[in-house]
């Protein structure tokens, strides 16, 4: 039971570290709206999310234990490493060569901690329902 | 934690805005100064933007900086007032190239883009407030 939760909460963990990585690269964009030819990044929550889950933690920068037998541990932390940023294909062409589309960018900053914030409680859920089966043969 | 890098973006953008804002003021404010500092009209002054990358997070967390504050190349306004001490021989007067319009347009861009920016951070802090509410 207490592995299935941690297991649990492993695919949660590293939903959430994405989001929080991912409202980081939109508040860049947003910063950056009116600096002349800069490019909006994003990158695909959806493949990211499925290569977290899948143990390898994630594009460039991030380190996996090499293991020689089959009995190691995978040495996975659950945290997501850093995904590969995309380029976000542009709407309407600005003259000083920036690409941040200030509506895009404000609705998926908004969608993305609306994620974050559900992600938070779907966290809490699972803790209160670990606490409520822990105390329940103490009545 | 890379919700805290959100802030130093947010707080970097907001610096730029208000640097811009400052030279708005001091172009509109010298929009008829015929002398400056050195001798000559008074020229208007740009921001120039540029993206930086802030903190261990790379490419993620790119902040602005203001990389220059440049003289506009704009040529100058001459007005015809021979009773002008500044006056040259033709008894026209060489007034600062300050556009007050686009001024006004760009101190209203700068506004909108500081207010922006501080809606980022509360999001980001709601966020933060959020997980500290984990399991409670």
């Amino acid at each position: 039971m207490l592995a299935n939760l941690s297991r649990k909460l492993e695919v949660f963990n590293a939903a959430i570290d994405l989001r929080a990585q991912r409202q980081q690269v939109l508040a860049s964009n947003i910063a950056n709206a009116d600096t002349p030819h800069y490019k909006a990044r994003d990158f695909d929550f959806k493949s990211a999310m499925e290569r977290a889950t899948a143990g390898r933690g994630g594009g460039s920068g991030s380190l996996e234990l090499s293991r020689t037998s089959g009995r190691h541990l995978e040495g996975g932390s659950g945290a997501a490493g850093r995904p590969d940023l995309l380029y976000r294909s542009e709407t309407q062409s600005a003259v000083d060569g920036n690409t941040v589309d200030m509506d895009v960018e404000r609705a998926q900053i908004s969608e993305n901690s609306m994620h974050y914030e559900i992600l938070t409680k779907l966290i809490g859920d699972k803790i209160n329902g670990m606490r409520t089966a822990v105390s329940s043969n103490q009545g | 934690m890379s919700l805290f890098n959100v802030f130093h973006v947010s707080s970097s953008a907001m610096t730029a805005q208000s640097m811009r804002l400052n030279t708005i003021a001091s172009n509109l404010a010298n929009a008829d100064s015929v002398v400056s500092a050195n001798g000559q009209p008074y020229r208007s002054k740009q921001v120039v933007f540029e993206a930086r990358p802030l903190g261990e997070a790379g490419e993620q967390s790119q902040g602005v900086k203001v990389r220059a504050i440049v003289d506009s190349a704009a040529p100058l306004r001459t007005i015809y007032d021979p009773k002008n001490p500044a006056a040259n021989e033709q008894g026209y007067v060489s007034m600062p190239n300050v556009d007050v319009v686009e001024e006004m347009v760009n101190m209203i861009s700068a506004s909108r883009s500081y207010q922006t920016n501080v809606e980022v951070m509360n999001t980001a802090k709601t966020m933060m407030l959020r997980t500290l509410q984990i399991g409670q």
